[in-house]
């Protein structure tokens, strides 16, 4: 246990975020340029990723174990997120034959 | 450097190099099969900051869940091998201006910033620990969180198979 804390002394905690940082622009970047869902999708869990990582990071560095507590939470709910999310697109291409998002515009017509 | 320093940086370059390739390769099912490595690599972070029991999470969650049920739906919902139509430049331009601005910024406040070490005794990340904080009902217990998101992995299940559900014609 030890070894940890001094390897954050040893590597600050700057790397850690900038990690993160850097994974959740990687995801901005996929929900902005993509047109099919799926791939917004990985884009998404990408960003959740980048979060949690971000939060395991700053358990370790306050000695806390609440954020790993909140990083379970947050993969509960990326889950759930993912499972009706699916459903939605299956049932999507069921109709439209397509999973583009630019064909998802119903709602303004 | 230290050993641990070095393993961060390679991991977390396959972890940055591995979520590049899942957004813009141009085959679906090979992003499927980036993003699983990419969250590999995020496991091995865990495990280099020794929480085993997260990291066993993520492969389990993530990697077993997640991923095989992204790979499901690309299989109902493309013939495989199709490429994804490629994307309008004056679209790319302003998506990279957005988010290269955003990561700007956030590196100028993260890197400002004047961080205090916590002077709390190291505790261990054990499962007991994790466990005892996640039922507990006292100052700083998150059994009320740990009640609401059952119910709401209980809705999103049936949510789900509801809305996946093909109705009978009548």
């Amino acid at each position: 246990m030890n070894t940890v804390v001094e390897g954050f002394k040893l590597m600050p905690i700057e790397n850690y975020i900038v990690l993160s940082a850097l994974l959740f622009v990687i995801g901005i970047l996929g929900v902005l340029v993509k047109r099919n869902a799926l791939v917004v999708f990985m884009s998404v869990e990408l960003m959740l990723n980048s979060v949690n990582l971000l939060f395991a990071a700053f358990s370790v560095y306050h000695n806390d174990t609440s954020g790993q507590v909140i990083v379970i939470f947050t993969m509960v709910v990326a889950a759930a997120e993912v499972a009706v999310g699916l459903a939605i697109l299956v049932l999507t291409y069921r109709t439209n034959h397509s999973i583009d998002i630019n064909l998802l515009n119903k709602l303004k017509h | 450097m230290s050993a641990s320093a070095i393993m961060f940086y390679i991991v977390g370059a396959l972890v940055l190099t591995f979520g590049i390739l899942t957004v813009f390769t141009r085959k679906i099912f090979r992003a499927a099969v980036y993003l699983l490595l990419s969250l590999i690599g995020i496991a091995g972070i865990y495990i280099l900051m020794d929480m085993q029991f997260v990291a066993a999470l993520q492969i389990v969650i993530y990697v077993g869940g997640i991923v095989v049920l992204i790979i499901f739906s690309i299989f109902l919902t493309h013939s495989a091998g199709e490429r994804l139509p490629s994307r309008l430049p004056k679209h790319l331009f302003w998506a990279v201006f957005l988010a290269a601005t955003g990561l700007l910024l956030s590196a100028h406040v993260i890197y400002q910033f004047n961080y205090v070490a916590s002077t709390i005794a190291p505790i261990e990340h054990s499962v007991k620990n994790i466990g005892e904080q996640l039922i507990d009902f006292r100052k700083y217990g998150y059994v009320f969180p740990f009640e609401v998101v059952s119910i709401l992995l209980l809705s999103a299940m049936i949510g789900s198979i509801v809305i996946a559900m093909k109705t009978k014609k009548q």
